[in-house]
């Protein structure tokens, strides 16, 4: 027998949880550690248990069950279970290890938790926080907001809030409101969410809100800073400064 | 741009129905002691033809100025000095037409005739220009019923969609998946529960089905179809989600079409206490103020929720169905105020819908 697998359910209806617990309870190896009835809760609770799979509804309060996967850990086995089959498809862009449809039968439950349990075994393919991301907004549209996990606590930032975003390492710096948010994604998957209208990548580093820019001042020969509305500054390429002037002109 | 015109092979036809008036013109022409035949026939073609041409000119003034209108006096002083206008514009022409004619052997004496003729001339250009704003007048009345029936063919159209979008939204399936899923998990542990939750489901389902079937139904059966709505989806969101209903019994007398308020309500419950962790009330409201039934469907909602993937379309659905029954006389309108939504309609009442 495989080893004990850790297992968090989460769901917003009452009866929805039962059935998980349930099933999932019945089978051998298999640990419920914790429950969620909303999107912060089952964040919070996979910090504090650090379970094996997550079964998660899609459509929750706070957060939906695309926001919450992008911020699980990445080694963290993901099964959506909802009444909604349009996102079947976004969910294995994503590599959810399944998507089951309710209703359902216990059989079918039974063999997500199985491939979930092989993609652990197997090490997987492990999801892409960039494809995560693009799938927890509707087609078509641009990011509202960014997801942020600090700990178990979960920031939800609203995009006109944010003045820039900064590359650091194998993280995106989320600068908004004086303070400073680490997303781990890269700057350039962060940016594609965005509207390009709305921000712009003005430094392989940097990609600045154009609403809170305030001037771009001259910094040495052939070299330009851009001043921010919270008084910060963040370096111009010289592409980028290329790419201001061809905007702000085109205005 | 003239109607006439306006399509191509219109001109010839009524250029051809011109010849009768050639001949008409011709024989006044050619009474004893006025124009010889030849002459009549060379000055009543071409200046047939020309009025013709002339008499469109009325098209405009007459689509200016309606016969329904109360401006009567108005209407018959601009028609007459357009007459006299264009009549002097034909004659003086004429006098033209008639120089170069005379060029022509044998029609040498034509010029002073036809100064002999002017106020025959002019009498019967003020009576050409009578007939052609009187078949302008009847021109432009075809062209308003023509258009009153295409109005009103797609006033048609959009009303049988809107219908049937309604029809079509009335149960959402997603609304079904998750309620077997309910009642799929409580037949474990709450078998009793379970089958409460079949029966209304079933009951749900069977008002829909009749009540889709008529035209008009009064308000209380409709609220009491959103009842059962709510009850059913109770047993989902259980103390998240709470209902509160006031209807004066004057206002759930009123008819309104089936299913009007039930895309509303469940968009009170999908995107309003489904948004929210603690739920809360949705409230259903009616009255009847004088002639007008007033009604309010409120509820609170997450103004930070996650993006969904559909929404709107309830709304649409609605205020499509309430142009296309009641036209400009119904009034819908969905306000956001302090982390609630509400939706208001205000329709006249009428014995049918």
């Amino acid at each position: 027998m495989s080893e004990d697998v850790r297992v968090l359910i989460v769901d917003d209806e009452e009866p929805a949880r039962l059935l998980l617990r349930e099933i999932l309870g019945a089978q051998p190896g298999v640990t419920i550690v914790a429950e969620a009835d909303n999107g912060f809760e089952a964040v919070r609770a996979a910090s504090e248990h650090q379970p094996d799979v997550a079964f998660l509804d899609i459509e929750m309060p706070k957060l939906n069950g695309f926001e919450v996967a992008e911020l699980l850990a990445p080694e963290v086995a993901v099964v959506f279970v909802t009444a909604y089959n349009q996102w079947a498809l976004k969910a294995f862009e994503i590599h959810a290890a399944d998507y089951v449809l309710k209703p359902y039968r216990a059989e079918r439950l039974r063999e997500a938790l199985s491939r979930a349990r092989a993609r652990r075994v197997s090490g997987g393919a492990v999801p892409n926080p960039g494809a995560v991301s693009r799938s927890a907004r509707p087609p078509g549209r641009f990011a509202e907001r960014i997801v942020v996990r600090d700990g178990p606590k979960v920031h939800v930032i609203p995009v006109d809030k944010v003045d820039c975003l900064e590359a650091q390492d194998d993280y995106v710096a989320v600068r908004s409101d004086g303070r400073k948010f680490l997303k781990l994604q890269t700057l350039a998957a962060l940016a594609e969410s965005l509207d390009p209208a709305r921000f712009l990548r003005v430094h392989r580093s940097f990609v600045v809100n154009l609403d809170r820019l305030r001037s771009i001042e001259l910094y040495a020969k052939n070299s330009h800073v851009a001043l921010l509305a919270d008084g910060s500054r963040i370096p111009i390429s010289r592409e980028g400064h290329g790419k201001l002037k061809a905007l702000l002109e085109g205005k | 741009m003239h109607p006439i015109f306006a399509r191509k092979g219109r001109l010839g036809p009524y250029l051809a129905a011109c010849a009768p008036l050639a001949a008409v013109l011709m024989a006044l022409l050619a009474r004893p002691g006025a124009l010889s035949l030849e002459e009549a026939a060379a000055v009543s073609v071409p200046m047939t033809l020309l009025y013709g041409f002339l008499g469109l000119s009325a098209w405009y003034p007459a689509r200016g100025l309606p016969l329904a209108g109360d401006r009567l006096a108005f209407l018959i002083v601009t028609h007459g000095v357009a007459a006299v206008f264009t009549s002097a514009v034909w004659v003086f022409a004429g006098a033209g037409l008639v120089r170069l004619i005379a060029l022509a052997p044998g029609f040498a004496l034509l010029p002073g005739r036809y100064a002999g003729e002017v106020p025959v001339l002019f009498s019967a250009g003020l009576l050409l220009y009578l007939l052609s704003v009187a078949l302008h007048y009847v021109l432009l009345a075809f062209e308003a019923i023509r258009e009153a029936e295409r109005r009103e063919a797609a006033l048609e159209i959009l009303a049988r969609k809107a219908e049937l979008e309604a029809l079509k939204a009335q149960i959402h399936p997603h609304f079904l998946f998750n309620s077997l899923n309910s009642i799929s998990a409580l037949v474990g542990s709450d078998p009793a529960k379970a089958r409460e939750m079949c029966i209304g489901l079933a009951d749900f389902l069977r008002q829909s089905l009749s009540v889709g079937e008529r035209a008009a139904i009064p308000l209380s059966e409709e609220i009491a179809l959103a009842t059962s709505y709510l009850d059913v989806e109770r047993a989902r969101f259980g103390r998240r989600l709470a209902v509160e209903t006031d209807v004066t019994p004057e206002g759930g007398a009123c008819v309104v079409p089936p299913l009007l308020l039930q895309p509303l309500v469940e968009n009170a419950v999908v995107h309003g206490i489904a948004t929210l962790e603690a739920g809360g009330t949705v409230r259903m409201q009616a009255e009847r103020t004088g002639r007008r039934l007033r009604i309010v469907i409120e509820n609170p909602y997450d103004p930070e929720a996650p993006p969904k993937r559909r929404g709107g379309l309830g709304l649409k659905i609605v205020r499509d169905r309430l142009s296309a029954l009641y036209g400009g006389e119904a009034l819908f309108a969905a306000r956001r105020l302090d982390g609630r939504h509400l939706a208001i309609l205000s329709i006249p009442i009428r014995a049918d819908v």
